[in-house]
C-alpha cells in the first residue's frame, strides 16, 4: 500500500460532507473521482489524515441548463461530459476541450468539478471555464455563494475555496448566435499536461465583426490566464482585418510568470502559446463564419 | 490517527466478494493480494501505464487510482474474466495472439480490458479512434503496430497480415 494511513468518510449528503469538512478542518481533503489526488497520495506528495469521498453524492452529478447558463454538476464525469449532446450544443468549448483529458480511462472516473477545484494550470478545464467567465457554485455549512472564474484560481492547485466548501457544480455562459470554439493544445506525447494550449471563443455580428471573443491560456502560468490585451484588440473590428498570428503574440505578450522547465524555456512555451492561440482563433472564426 | 478498516462488498467476474480492508488499499491490490487475481498487472501505480486497467460497472478504469473502497457495491470485470469458462480466448485475446500484439506480456492484461470496452462501445473504430483509444495503455515490447492490427482483426476491419 502506497499512500500514508487515512480514515475515509462517504457521506450520504452534500450537508453531511460539508458539515464533515468543517469538523476535520485543513486534515481532510475532498476526493471525488481521485484521478489527481491518488496519484499524489501514492507519491506521498500529499497526505491527510481524512478523505470525505463525495463521488457518489447525486446532488453533484448532472447537466442542466439554467437561465443562460449550463449547470454541470461538479461530480459529473468528464466521459459523461465528452459523450453529453447538451453540452455539445450550449457549451461546445468545454465539450472539444474534453478529448485533451488524460486518456478514456482517466476520462471515466474523472469529474469536471475535481479538474476545477484541483486548478491545475495546465489543466484544460480550468482554462475554459477562465475563457468563458464560468462561475463556480460552492457550499459550506456557512451557506452557498457563486464564485467568479477570474477570482477563483488564485495560485498553482489554489483556489478561492475555503477548507469546509465543496464545489457544488459550474454555470458556463451558454453563447448564441454567430459563435465558433476551438480548443488547440501542444504535448510531446498525446495524453500528456500540454506545454501549452489555447481555448478561443469567438462570436460575429451580422457584420462580420468580432461581438465578443475570449481566450484561455493554459500551461503557460501559475494559474489559467486570459488573453485579454488580444482580445480588447479583436472586439469590433472586422474579421478580415485581423491576423490571427498577430492574436496570438498580443495573448501571450503580458504573460511574466511562464514556466521552465527541461520540456521548455518560458521563451519557447510563450511562442508554442502564440501558435496554439492563433490556430484555435482560425479554427474558432471558421465555424462562427460557417465556413 | 490511522486507518479505520472499512468493509467492502462488490462482484468481480460476477463472484460476490467482501472483505475487511484499510482505506488506502487500492482496487489493484484488492484484486491480486485479496482476492488473488494477478492478472491485473501493477506497473508504476500511479495512472501513467494503464497495465491495472479493470472494467468497473463497465467503465475502464485504471485500478491503481481508485480505493477498493470505493469500488463497494460495484461488479468489477478483470482478465481473469474475459475468457469464457471452459478456457476459451475472447476475439480480443485471440487478435493479440494471432497478430503478434504482445511480448512480454506485462501490459497486455491492461490492453485486453482497454480495447473490450472500446469494441463494445465502438464495434467498428478508425485507425485514428484506435490509436486514441489505446493512447492510455504503455506497451515496451512491440511498438504498438501488432496491437492495433490486432483491435482491426478483433473488429473485423481488416485481415491481419494486410497491415
Amino acid at each position: 500500500m502506497k499512500p500514508a494511513p487515512f480514515r475515509y468518510h462517504r457521506p450520504e449528503t452534500v450537508a453531511e460532507a460539508t458539515g464533515l469538512l468543517a469538523e476535520l478542518g485543513d486534515e481532510a481533503k475532498v476526493l471525488a473521482g481521485g484521478q489527481s489526488l491518488v496519484p499524489m497520495l501514492a507519491l506521498r506528495l500529499a497526505v491527510f489524515e481524512h478523505l470525505v469521498d463525495i463521488s457518489r453524492l447525486p446532488e453533484l452529478i448532472g447537466v442542466e441548463r439554467r437561465n443562460g447558463s449550463l449547470w454541470i454538476g461538479a461530480g459529473t464525469t468528464e466521459a459523461a461530459v465528452e459523450h453529453h449532446a447538451e453540452v455539445a450544443t450550449d457549451a461546445p468549448l468545454l465539450a472539444r476541450a474534453t478529448p485533451f483529458i488524460g486518456h478514456s480511462q482517466i476520462r471515466n472516473r474523472g469529474t469536471v468539478g475535481g479538474s476545477i477545484a484541483h486548478a491545475d494550470p495546465a489543466a484544460e478545464y480550468p482554462a475554459v471555464a477562465l475563457a468563458l467567465d464560468a462561475e463556480m457554485e460552492a457550499t459550506s455549512p456557512r451557506g452557498t455563494r457563486r464564485i467568479p472564474a477570474a477570482e477563483f484560481f488564485t495560485g498553482l492547485w489554489s483556489t478561492a475555496l475555503e477548507a469546509d466548501e465543496i464545489l457544488v457544480g459550474t454555470y458556463f455562459p451558454v453563447w448564441s448566435g454567430r459563435r465558433g470554439f476551438a480548443v488547440q493544445e501542444f504535448a510531446r506525447r498525446h495524453g500528456d499536461f500540454a506545454i501549452a494550449g489555447a481555448a478561443v471563443a469567438v462570436e460575429l455580428g451580422g457584420d462580420d465583426r468580432v461581438q465578443r471573443c475570449a481566450i484561455g491560456l493554459l500551461g503557460l502560468g501559475s494559474t489559467p490566464h486570459r488573453g485579454s490585451a488580444a482580445e480588447q484588440g479583436a472586439v469590433g473590428r472586422a474579421i478580415q482585418e485581423l491576423s490571427a498570428e498577430e492574436i496570438g503574440r498580443a495573448a501571450v505578450a503580458d504573460l511574466d510568470e511562464v514556466p521552465s522547465d527541461l520540456h521548455g524555456s518560458a521563451d519557447y512555451r510563450k511562442k508554442v502559446g502564440a501558435t496554439m492561440v492563433a490556430r484555435a482563433w482560425d479554427a474558432a472564426v471558421q465555424e462562427a463564419t460557417g465556413g | 490517527m490511522g486507518d479505520v478498516d472499512v468493509s467492502v462488498r462488490l462482484s468481480v467476474n460476477g463472484q460476490e466478494r467482501s472483505d475487511t480492508v484499510e482505506p488506502r488499499l487500492t482496487l489493484a491490490d484488492f484484486l491480486r493480494e485479496r482476492c488473488h487475481l494477478t492478472g491485473t498487472h501493477l506497473g508504476c501505480e500511479h495512472g501513467v501505464c494503464g497495465a491495472c486497467t479493470v472494467l468497473v460497472d463497465g467503465a475502464a478504469v485504471r485500478s491503481c487510482l481508485m480505493f477498493a473502497v470505493q469500488a463497494d457495491g460495484s461488479e468489477v470485470t478483470t482478465v481473469e474474466g474475459i475468457a469464457s469458462p471452459e478456457g476459451e480466448l475472447s476475439p480480443v485475446q485471440s487478435a493479440l495472439r494471432e497478430c503478434h500484439g504482445l511480448q512480454c506480456g506485462f501490459c497486455t492484461p491492461g490492453f485486453v480490458m482497454t480495447i473490450t470496452a472500446m469494441l463494445r462501445d465502438n464495434p467498428h473504430p478508425t485507425d485514428d479512434e484506435i490509436r486514441e483509444g489505446l493512447s492510455g495503455n504503455v506497451c515496451r515490447c512491440t511498438g504498438y503496430q501488432g496491437i492495433i492490427r490486432a483491435v482491426r482483426l478483433a473488429a473485423g476491419t481488416t485481415a491481419p497480415a494486410t497491415a
